[in-house]
């Protein structure tokens, strides 16, 4: 294990880098990374447009969110490696085929727990914020939506651990990624798929586990201060 | 100011409002009062299009709230609107609260928005909480801070959906005396509520609603004394002597 470490552990945390491209747990956090920020917002702006009043808009959407929820991740990674070149005549870099199929469908979970935070928040508040004047969007992004969020956290923390995964499947399209990293290592090594393919699990435990703690300290510090000061005021 | 003529509301075969004419005028008090379900609550909220209508015609200030090409954001923003929960926004303090619309839709500064946040706080007596989220408040902090809320787009007109039925008892009176305070201060309003002192003392006059009608309107030493409808008899023995002819 400590042999391993020592001669790889370079290769596993950047790939060939500064010799080729960049690759290994880099690579994976950036993909993770700059998939979540894409995502985010993706997946607010379609969850609102699912609970839209035009139909022009409510519709398409719905039908996008279905589809991509009703289909393996590995098919949409098929379908940015083979199928969007084809139609937009570009042909993008396996970094950012793996993006833009993990944009897509991670927007269109995320769609969903947007759309039940907001139907979470009671209607009274849309309505106040309406009845002062306030226009959709604003009432959406002043009112509706730091309350949504806030509830949300737990099941966006849940799908955030997933896309660090799922950027495992940028394997298939050779994409060095960290999981692509520990198969080269393994073909290199040939007797040790154990520790190499531990340390591969142990790498994802630790980012997703770390990312939950975050998610609960940022959940607490957030709740805390209302909720332990109104507390403390009935207690007087 | 309001004027309603004809007006019909359904939820879906449900008929609310049945043919509805009414006007109230500039700085006159309303009180709507009735059983529930008559569709007093629904008449409130047709004024400031929290719901739509499906006929008839609501002019406000002579205007048809219902004219295609109507800024729905600014026409509400004429109009406050106090809701039976509160409403209030969780997440910001009572200051806030007052604040946000003033910013956000009269495009004030910020410093300006606090400034009169602060005056209307201190007009319902609660200077001292500005920085107070609602879960610290009590109820009727609460329902005092909505309306401070409302008042700060500065309306000329004021709606109250039944403001006091979800308080606890002891604080329906701060709330009632902000709303008498408003009133003598020569606000237009309407209000819903099952307050038969306040509608007695404040009011102007009573309308008495049963089954999506308008069966009575009066000023309120008729409406208590002499009520012409017979329902209106009804409810009013119902209210003073609950148990009467039930045989408890």
């Amino acid at each position: 294990m400590k042999e391993l470490i020592e001669r790889y552990w370079v290769y596993f945390l950047v790939g060939q880098y500064p010799h080729g491209p960049l690759g290994g747990l880099a690579l994976t956090l950036l993909l993770a990374a700059s998939g979540l920020l894409l995502a985010l917002p993706l997946g607010v702006l379609l969850g609102i447009a699912r609970l839209s009043a035009y139909r022009w808009l409510r519709w398409p959407v719905t039908a996008l969110v279905m589809t991509v929820r009703g289909t393996p991740l590995l098919m949409v990674v098929f379908w940015a490696y083979f199928f969007l070149p084809s139609v937009t005549g570009v042909r993008t870099n396996q970094f950012s085929t793996m993006l833009i199929a993990l944009v897509v469908f991670d927007g269109a979970y995320l769609a969903e727990i947007v759309r039940a935070g907001i139907l979470g928040v009671p209607k009274g508040q849309a309505e106040a914020a309406r009845s002062l004047g306030l226009g959709v969007p604003g009432a959406l992004r002043f009112v509706v939506l730091p309350q949504a969020l806030r509830s949300m956290l737990p099941s966006l923390v849940n799908q955030f651990a997933s896309s660090i995964k799922e950027t495992s499947l940028g394997y298939i399209i050779g994409l060095q990624e960290v999981s692509f990293i520990a198969s080269q290592i393994n073909n290199l090594e040939l007797t040790k798929p154990m520790p190499i393919y531990l340390m591969l699990a142990g790498t994802y435990f630790l980012l997703c586990f770390g990312l939950s703690r975050l998610a609960f300290w940022l959940d607490r510090s957030l709740g805390v201060a209302r909720v332990s000061r109104a507390a403390a005021v009935r207690a007087t | 100011m309001i004027v309603l003529e004809q007006v019909n509301k359904w939820f879906g075969r449900y008929h609310a409002l049945v043919d509805v004419s009414e006007s109230v005028s500039k700085g006159e008090l309303v009180v709507i009062c009735g059983p529930s379900g008559s569709g007093k609550s629904t008449l409130l909220r047709i004024l400031n299009r929290l719901e739509d209508i499906q006929s008839g015609r609501i002019l406000i200030d002579g205007q048809d709230i219902y004219a295609p090409g109507l800024d729905l954001n600014r026409f509400r923003s004429y109009i406050g609107f106090v809701f039976q929960q509160f409403n209030l926004f969780p997440h910001l303090t009572a200051l806030e609260n007052c604040s946000l619309a003033p910013m956000r839709v009269h495009g004030l500064s910020r410093s300006a928005a606090t400034t009169r946040a602060m005056e209307l706080l201190e007009r319902v007596g609660l200077a001292d909480k500005a920085g107070a989220y609602p879960a610290e408040l009590s109820g009727g902090q609460q329902q005092r801070v909505a309306i401070a809320r409302a008042l700060a787009m500065q309306p000329p007109l004021m709606l109250f959906d039944e403001p006091t039925s979800a308080l606890d008892p002891e604080m329906v009176g701060e709330v009632l005396l902000v709303m008498r305070d408003l009133a003598h201060a020569g606000m237009t309003m309407v209000c819903v509520t099952h307050e038969m002192g306040f509608a007695r003392d404040v009011a102007d006059r009573i309308l008495f609603m049963d089954a999506g009608q308008v069966l009575e309107r009066a000023s309120p030493a008729e409406f208590f004394q002499r009520p012409q409808h017979p329902r209106a008899q009804q409810f009013l023995a119902d209210i003073r002597t609950p148990f009467a002819e039930k045989g408890i």
